[in-house]
């Protein structure tokens, strides 16, 4: 687009009533927390008005007004409420010293198109506030999760020493208390040593059928897709309830055998579906040549054909190791004490003891699941490399 | 179709300049067809093991889950006599079974009390008449006493018939006697372990079937109790009293002349019963039966023993669906035990509620996520995969923790005077708990199809209907959303059959009005152990996800299914 926009100068008819309008909102909140929330509207509406007109009748230097606008709310926070109502009041200065700005300078319309009207613009941002409200109801929860898993109390909630970021209502003690259970670190070694053998059976058959089923001529290829696939269709409690029946009738249930292939089972569609989708970009003269010039099928396999749907593989292990240490529907049914893992034992602390430190471990799988996003994206990223490199 | 192609060029070439020869000089067509055979034999060979492995860990434990839901042979196993007197008895007819019913069940039950099968097939008939299970618990601590009259009548008359030694030198064969003397002798001195060596297999004496054989019948089913049960021979207890009261029937039964020309061991004592047996005390099996517990004397209960005597039942199914079967085919239960129909109810329901509220949540951020220029979109991205690559319990936990009444919503609630500390809303374990926290688990499952579908459609329509004068709503409605709707569909059907089936959430946050039916199955094969209903409604379950998945294939195509974007 090489139109220029010129933002149009906003009068104080519009800026003031809308910088008023969001001040009496916040006001509103600020207000019943101290006790009026009608006084809370008033106060915040006035000031952001005076704010308003005082920025846009004093050319003053932005930047420089902001930080001083910040710093004076950080201040009455800081007398309000400790530390918390700084942060807070830094956050709301911030804001409120931009926005008037935001709105006076008309630069809200810069990134759209000059022809909308003032409904649409309303509607785009109303749009774009509804869409973040989702993805805080999206994240909010894992996020609460992680400052909470450091409450120095038995509590499932936020102390007030901890809302006055005081130092004494933080503690590590639910970790420790996860790093020295009995309980939790059994739990642990088992998830740790299920889940590596359900990945590694369900990788290396999941892989060997999944270039099978790559072939050009498969006989019956959608009833024995379907059947492969079935583990992930069939809902959890079901497989549960099958494998229980059919596993104490042939004396796997509550063996570790038993765990690990009910594991092995319901991890196999994610590799199949991982790496079938890979091999669908997979360049079939690659082979043909390294058959050529004298390699045997196992060589092509572990020199050629390996090295390209690696990403794929790896990608497919990781959703069926994910499956499996995550599970616990299965492992409920299928396993008994012995067998019990990490989710497992946080299922049960859920459902009679509930002790903080699941929120402990709970950050910890966060962590780990983040690990594994990263991994999996810069897989994604290798393996769409490779592939533009390959002919075809 | 391969197949096809190549027989018709085949065939083709074979008109116009005979067969085609390959390098090795047999025909074209068969050394095409022969390297297709291989190519599809090398494709099977590389999917076979993993077809055998899924077969043996998923398809098998599905298949038994099936079977189960119909499998009913404990009845006519614990009771093989008495379903098979009880074959001519008219279940309405409102009259008792006779008494060669009650001989029979006397002959079952003393032997499932012996071997304590007599609870398990109480607790079976319980599911479907209650106070069943006590009837048999009651019945089978006094079966044993049963035969006693006869016992020590005989005893009364000769000393010998209550030593084991005697009664076994009566009923089993010499030889036995000898095995069983050697095997004792080994057993004593611990030289075999009598779980690895079972005893010798019990041999009738010569003849004997024949003079008594009530009376054999029940010793041979003694001696092979002793032999499984109790790791010894048949001469090292005194036998049942059940065999006394076969005696006793036997006797009855047998001709003076028969009785005359046995000569065997224990020739005098039997004679000498015979001559006895007519004056002997006796007593009505059923009277037994009915003073020990009166529910024997229930026609309800018959009724219910005659309906799942067969071995295989619909019996499960119908409870799952509510109703009964009863002497003259399916009835429904009574209105207040109608708790599967609610229960599969509320399940669609709140399925249901999960999948629109998806809908609502999810199509704003597909939207803003299809249109936002590629790097935001991607860092937005994680805002929705991180959920989606959460552990289901974190998120479940967190749930727990924001929604409880001491919990962190509530909290800020009360910090902002919204509500009073006194009323602090109720949001976990009812439905609504349910509902907010599998919303947001299954919303990342939502937006990624719908995110995919919308990606294809191209910005430049709702421009162009914009152009040809459309208000902004009516270009979203006529132009856009048509287009996203297989993205919809997509997704509604992928949330809902996995909302349908979920258990972890409910069963944590889900209290009693907010759980599914996956809890209840869960609760049938843990709690009350009545498996084979929790066969019957998962297979329920599964035959709707099937039919659900069946659609998902149409609509979308399983090969289509994506992971994380």
């Amino acid at each position: 687009m090489a139109t220029v926009i010129t933002l149009k100068k906003q009068p104080y008819s519009f800026v003031g009533p809308v910088s008023a309008a969001a001040g009496g909102f916040a006001g509103l909140f600020v207000g019943t927390a101290q006790g009026s929330g009608l006084l809370g509207i008033i106060l915040g509406a006035t000031l952001m008005a005076g704010l308003a007109y005082g920025l846009m009748t004093l050319d003053l230097p932005r930047k420089t007004v902001r930080l001083g606008i910040a710093a004076v709310f950080a201040a009455v926070g800081f007398l309000l409420s400790g530390p918390m109502g700084l942060i807070i009041g830094a956050l709301f200065g911030a804001f409120f010293g931009w926005f008037p700005a935001w709105l006076a300078d008309g630069k809200y319309r810069a990134s759209l198109p000059p022809y909308l009207t003032a409904r649409e613009v309303l509607w785009h941002y109303t749009f774009r506030i509804i869409c973040g409200l989702i993805f805080f109801f999206l994240i909010a929860p894992i996020v609460v999760v992680m400052p909470l898993s450091f409450n120095a109390e038995n509590f499932f909630t936020f102390t007030p020493e901890m809302l006055r970021l005081d130092p004494d209502g933080y503690s590590l003690k639910h970790y420790q208390d996860f790093f020295q259970s009995n309980d939790w670190q059994a739990a642990l070694r088992n998830s740790l040593t299920i889940a590596p053998v359900a990945t590694l059976l369900s990788v290396s058959f999941g892989t060997l059928a999944a270039i099978g089923l790559s072939q050009p001529h498969v006989p019956f290829r959608q009833v024995i897709m379907a059947i492969l696939i079935s583990p992930m269709i069939v809902p959890l409690i079901i497989s549960a309830a099958g494998m229980y029946f059919f596993y104490s009738r042939i004396g796997l249930q509550g063996t570790y055998l038993g765990v690990v292939l009910a594991h092995a089972a319901l991890g196999i569609p994610f590799v199949i579906i991982t790496v079938t989708a890979t091999l669908v970009g997979f360049d079939r003269s690659l082979t043909r040549a390294a058959a050529n010039m004298g390699a045997n099928p196992v060589t092509t396999f572990f020199r050629v054909q390996m090295p390209l749907i690696l990403p794929g593989v790896i990608s497919g292990g990781l959703f069926a190791f994910i499956t499996s240490f995550d599970e616990v529907v299965v492992v409920l049914f299928v396993g008994s004490a012995s067998q019990k893992t990490l989710p497992w034992q946080m299922f049960i602390g859920l459902r009679e003891q509930i002790s903080p430190t699941i929120l402990a471990v709970a950050t910890i799988l966060v962590c780990l699941s983040i690990a594994l996003l990263t991994t999996l994206e810069l897989l994604r990223r290798r393996s769409e490399r490779l592939r533009g490199m390959s002919p075809g | 179709m391969a197949d096809a192609t190549n027989t018709n060029a085949g065939a083709h070439a074979d008109d116009a300049t005979g067969p085609v020869l390959a390098a090795d000089g047999s025909p074209l067509k068969s050394s095409l067809n022969k390297a297709l055979r291989a190519q599809k034999l090398r494709a099977l060979a590389l999917i076979a093991p993993l077809l055998i492995f899924v077969m043996v860990t998923f398809i098998a434990p599905i298949v038994d889950m099936l079977f189960r839901s119909v499998e009913n042979q404990i009845v006519s196993e614990t009771l093989p006599r008495t379903v098979a007197e009880l074959g001519d008895w008219d279940a309405t007819s409102e009259t008792l079974p006779d008494d060669d019913v009650y001989a029979a069940l006397y002959y079952d039950l003393f032997i499932a009390a012996e071997y304590k099968n007599h609870t398990r097939l109480g607790s079976r008939l319980n599911y479907e008449q209650t106070g069943m299970s006590s009837m048999f618990r009651r019945v089978g601590r006094n079966v044993g006493d049963f035969g006693e009259l006869y016992l020590d009548q005989f005893e009364d008359l000769d000393e010998r018939w209550d030593e084991e030694a005697d009664w076994a030198a009566l009923m089993a064969h010499p030889g036995y006697l000898e095995d069983a003397a050697e095997w004792r002798d080994n057993r004593d001195a611990d030289r075999i372990d009598p779980r690895d060596t079972p005893a010798p297999r019990f041999r009738l004496a010569p003849g004997i079937a024949d003079l008594l054989p009530q009376t054999a019948q029940a010793y041979s089913q003694y001696a092979e109790f002793m032999r499984t049960e109790e790791q010894e021979t048949a001469d090292e207890d005194q036998p049942w009293t059940l065999v006394d009261t076969m005696l006793y029937n036997d006797l009855m039964a047998a001709s003076e002349a028969d009785i005359a020309a046995y000569s065997g061991p224990m020739a005098d004592a039997l004679q000498a019963a015979h001559a006895a047996v007519p004056e002997f005390e006796t007593a009505t099996l059923k009277e037994l039966f009915i003073e020990s517990d009166d529910e024997w004397a229930n026609l309800d209960n018959w009724a219910t023993i005659k309906v799942y005597a067969p071995n295989y039942t619909s019996g499960y199914f119908l409870t799952a669906v509510d109703m009964k079967l009863g002497p003259d085919g399916m009835v429904s239960q009574p209105e207040d035990q109608q708790i599967y129909g609610l229960l599969f109810k509320r399940t669609l329901f709140m399925s249901m509620a999960i999948t629109i509220s998806c809908i609502l949540l999810g199509y704003p951020v597909a939207w803003l996520l299809a249109n936002l220029p590629m790097r935001s979109a991607n860092l937005l991205m994680i805002l929705v995969l991180l959920p989606f690559w959460t552990s289901l319990l974190v998120r479940t936990s967190a749930w727990k923790v924001m929604l409880q009444q001491q919990g962190v919503i509530n909290d800020v609630l009360v910090w902002l005077g919204v509500v009073g500390d006194g009323d602090r809303l109720i949001m976990i374990n009812n439905q609504f708990g349910t509902i907010v926290a599998m919303t947001h688990i299954l919303l990342p499952f939502m937006i990624l199809p719908l995110y995919s579908v919308m990606q294809t459609i191209p910005p430049t329509y709702l421009r162009a209907a914009k152009s040809l004068g459309a208000t902004p709503f009516t270009a979203f409605w006529r132009v856009y959303f048509p287009q996203s709707v297989p993205g919809i569909g997509a997704g509604s059907i992928l949330v809902f059959i996995l909302a349908i089936g979920y258990y972890i959430t409910p069963e944590i946050v889900g209290g009693t009005s907010g759980t599914f039916i996956s809890n209840r199955i869960a609760y049938h094969i843990s709690s009350s152990l009545n498996w084979g209903l929790a066969a019957a409604l998962g297979t329920i379950l599964l035959g709707a996800v099937l039919i659900l998945y069946w659609a998902y294939d149409r609509i979308v195509g399983i090969d289509n299914v994506k992971l994380g974007g």
